[in-house]
């Protein structure tokens, strides 16, 4: 069972991508271990489809290797590489019955008749929709054509899964549905998947590593964990979540605390990771979820948090979290969620806001 | 009070049109069925024997033959032509592209006479005689652009995507065409190749400068004919013409429709 796993099924080294004088992906290595559901993360244009057609084969790299099980496959044509692809319109042949859509692959795979027909009904259940071989694709909806594509994806048995985007063209509720079964098919087949995706909360789900991505450069890679709680730039911190941010000095160290002094004056502790120095200019991270707010007269101050005093601005619902923007003395804004179970604030109330020093991050700053 | 609104004016001109269109063809037909040598109204019977002696007239039936090889030919090349150049130019860049494709577009543009002489000097300069292969060269010319046209425009119409689904399902380049781009194009081919018999068989003016003696075809000899005598085997055939070119879409659209039902 314990087969050893390969950590570097597919491998980038070096992988740029010009258009003309576009540059759409910028200088990427990156490595994606077998059997694992890596997402390709970041806002329109970043280079996550380009990215995706290179391994796939349908563009060719500018400069760079891609590798896959070792191998070096930037000279294999695309039919040749063994990958399965899940399109975002999902791209069922419209004249073919969704028998012969999945059984499409097969028939490069020297594969006898008998087997292709327990194959494709296999594949069928496993996305749950037995009993539609006679159909034609437009007579399924929007996400049974998805779960036709995944399957005529899997019947191959792929090396590498990709998967564009697969879900944005389907409604809220069964876009939910849909990551669930795409996770759950993923696990249960251990099939190498790269996801592409700009909703930090599919990838936030379902990822085993997330790969974030700005203007065709890799800017963070890790587990959803690591990228949501430790961004180690302004960008990541700033695309996954609520963050609130604010520039200041550190002005010294204490125990296991940096000292941060806010452009205010306020004094911040934040856990010290090392990664700054007395007298370096940093840029301090607070996710909005991480604040707790009380009313003024009833807080009493603990030495060991950071805290704040300021006026609830604004304030509005969102599913089972409050959101409030509190105004400080000096006129900027805080951003905090909180749940809804906790005391809901008005709009004028005074508050003190505060935060544990493990919940605050500092970054450089960037020029 | 009665009133003369503007739409039952324009209901009275479109009828006006239609008839001043298509009574000249109700007449050909009806006359084609009269018995008297010099046709005219009203009509003193009924009869076959304009048919009877059409299908007798050994020349109008090489003509007609003439014109069915030629229409044929000229169909089944240029759809050959016409659907790998409709993929390079949708598909593919390549330099030169756009250039490349105004040229095949032009003989649309250009009026038939200056085509017709043209090719006529070019194979002069070249110093062959004319022949059947340059009436059919000719008139490939002259209909690959409603090939292109038609074709073109439903290649724009199928996404990328399905090819590239193929292939990474491990279709080749050619077998994912003929697998899913060819059946998804089969209604354009239809529509192109039938485009391409029907101008073929129906032009009369670059027909006219290339034709040689032995391969008229069947409106050059119409033609030929009127300049003699007016004989009512004119009407005869003619009506079989508008027959012809008037079932042969229908029965294609029948079969397009049918064909794609059935996949
Ligand atoms: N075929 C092409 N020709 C020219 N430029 C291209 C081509 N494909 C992509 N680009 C450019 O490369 C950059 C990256 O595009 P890409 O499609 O990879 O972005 P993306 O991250 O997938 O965005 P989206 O979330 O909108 O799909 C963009 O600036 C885009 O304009
Ligand atoms: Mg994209």
């Amino acid at each position: 069972m314990t087969q050893e796993r390969n950590p570097r099924l597919v491998r980038f080294e070096g992988i740029v991508k010009r258009f003309g004088t576009v540059t759409a992906v910028e200088k990427m290595d990156l490595d994606i271990a077998e059997g694992t559901l890596v997402t390709l993360l970041g806002p329109s244009g970043c280079g996550k489809t380009t990215l995706l057609r290179m391994i796939a084969g349908l563009e060719d790299p500018t400069e760079g290797d891609i590798y896959i099980k070792g191998e070096r496959i930037n000279d294999i044509p695309i039919h040749k590489r063994n990958l399965g692809m899940i399109f975002q319109n999902y791209a069922l042949f419209p004249h073919k019955t969704i028998f012969d859509n999945v059984a499409f692959g097969l028939k490069y795979r020297n594969v006898n008749k008998a087997e292709v027909e327990k194959k494709v009904t296999q594949a069928l259940e496993m996305v749950r929709l037995p009993g539609v071989e006679k159909r034609m694709p437009a007579q399924l909806s929007g996400g049974q054509q998805q779960r036709i594509a995944l399957a005529r994806a899997i019947v191959i048995e792929p090396d590498v899964l990709l998967m564009d985007e697969p879900l944005s063209a389907l409604d809220e509720n069964l876009r939910e549905e849909m990551r669930r079964e795409v996770d759950n098919l993923q696990q249960m087949l251990g099939v190498t998947t790269i996801f592409v995706t700009h909703d930090q909360r599919e990838a936030l789900s379902m990822s085993d590593k997330i790969v974030v991505m700005k203007d065709g450069k890799k800017l963070q890679e890790g587990t959803p964990d690591e990228v949501y709680n430790q961004p180690n730039n302004h960008f990541v911190a700033d695309f996954l979540g609520h963050s609130n941010f604010a520039e200041g000095e550190v002005v010294g160290k204490e125990n296991r605390f940096v000292k941060v002094r806010l452009k205010d004056g306020t004094i911040f502790r934040v856990e010290d990771t090392g990664r700054f120095q007395e007298g370096e200019p940093v840029e301090l991270v607070v996710r909005a979820q991480k604040f707790d707010a009380f009313r003024q007269e009833e807080f009493t101050p603990d030495p060991e948090m950071n805290y704040f005093e300021g006026k609830i601005r604004d304030r509005s619902y969102m599913g089972g979290e409050v959101s409030y923007f509190v105004e400080l003395p000096d006129g900027t804004e805080v951003h905090i969620i909180s749940m809804m179970r906790t005391r809901i604030y008005e709009v004028g109330d005074s508050v003190s806001v505060q935060v544990a020093p493990r919940h605050c991050h500092l970054l450089p700053i960037e020029t | 009070m009665k009133r003369i609104s503007g739409w039952s004016l324009i209901r009275l001109y479109t009828i006006l049109v239609y008839v001043f269109m298509f009574a000249p063809i109700v007449a050909v037909i009806i006359l084609s069925f009269n018995p008297q040598q010099f046709g005219s109204f009203p009509m003193k019977g009924f009869s076959f024997e304009w048919y009877v002696k059409l299908a007798g007239n050994e020349t109008i039936l090489r003509a007609f033959k003439n014109s069915m090889v030629l229409g044929s030919l000229t169909a089944i090349l240029t759809t050959a032509i016409g659907i790998p150049a409709a993929m390079a130019f949708v598909r593919y860049d390549f330099p030169g592209k756009n250039s490349l494709n105004t040229l095949l577009l032009a003989p649309i543009m250009i009026p038939e006479v200056v085509l017709g002489v043209a090719l006529l000097l070019f194979i002069r300069w070249l110093q062959q005689p004319k022949s059947f292969l340059l009436l059919l060269i000719g008139h490939v010319v002259i209909t690959l652009p409603y090939v292109l046209l038609v074709v073109q425009a439903r290649l724009v119409g199928i996404k990328r995507e399905y090819e590239e689904a193929a292939m990474s399902l491990g279709a080749s380049p050619f077998q994912a065409f003929r697998e899913i781009t060819f059946p998804l194009l089969m209604p354009a081919i239809l529509a192109g190749m039938l485009f391409s018999f029907t101008i073929s068989f129906d032009d009369v003016t670059a027909t006219l400068f290339w034709a040689t003696a032995s391969n008229q075809t069947v409106p050059v000899k119409i033609f030929g004919m009127l300049r003699n005598s007016i004989s009512p085997e004119i009407n005869a055939l003619g009506t079989v013409m508008i027959i012809l070119t008037i079932s042969i879409p229908l029965l294609a659209g029948y079969l397009s429709r049918k064909f794609s039902k059935e996949t």
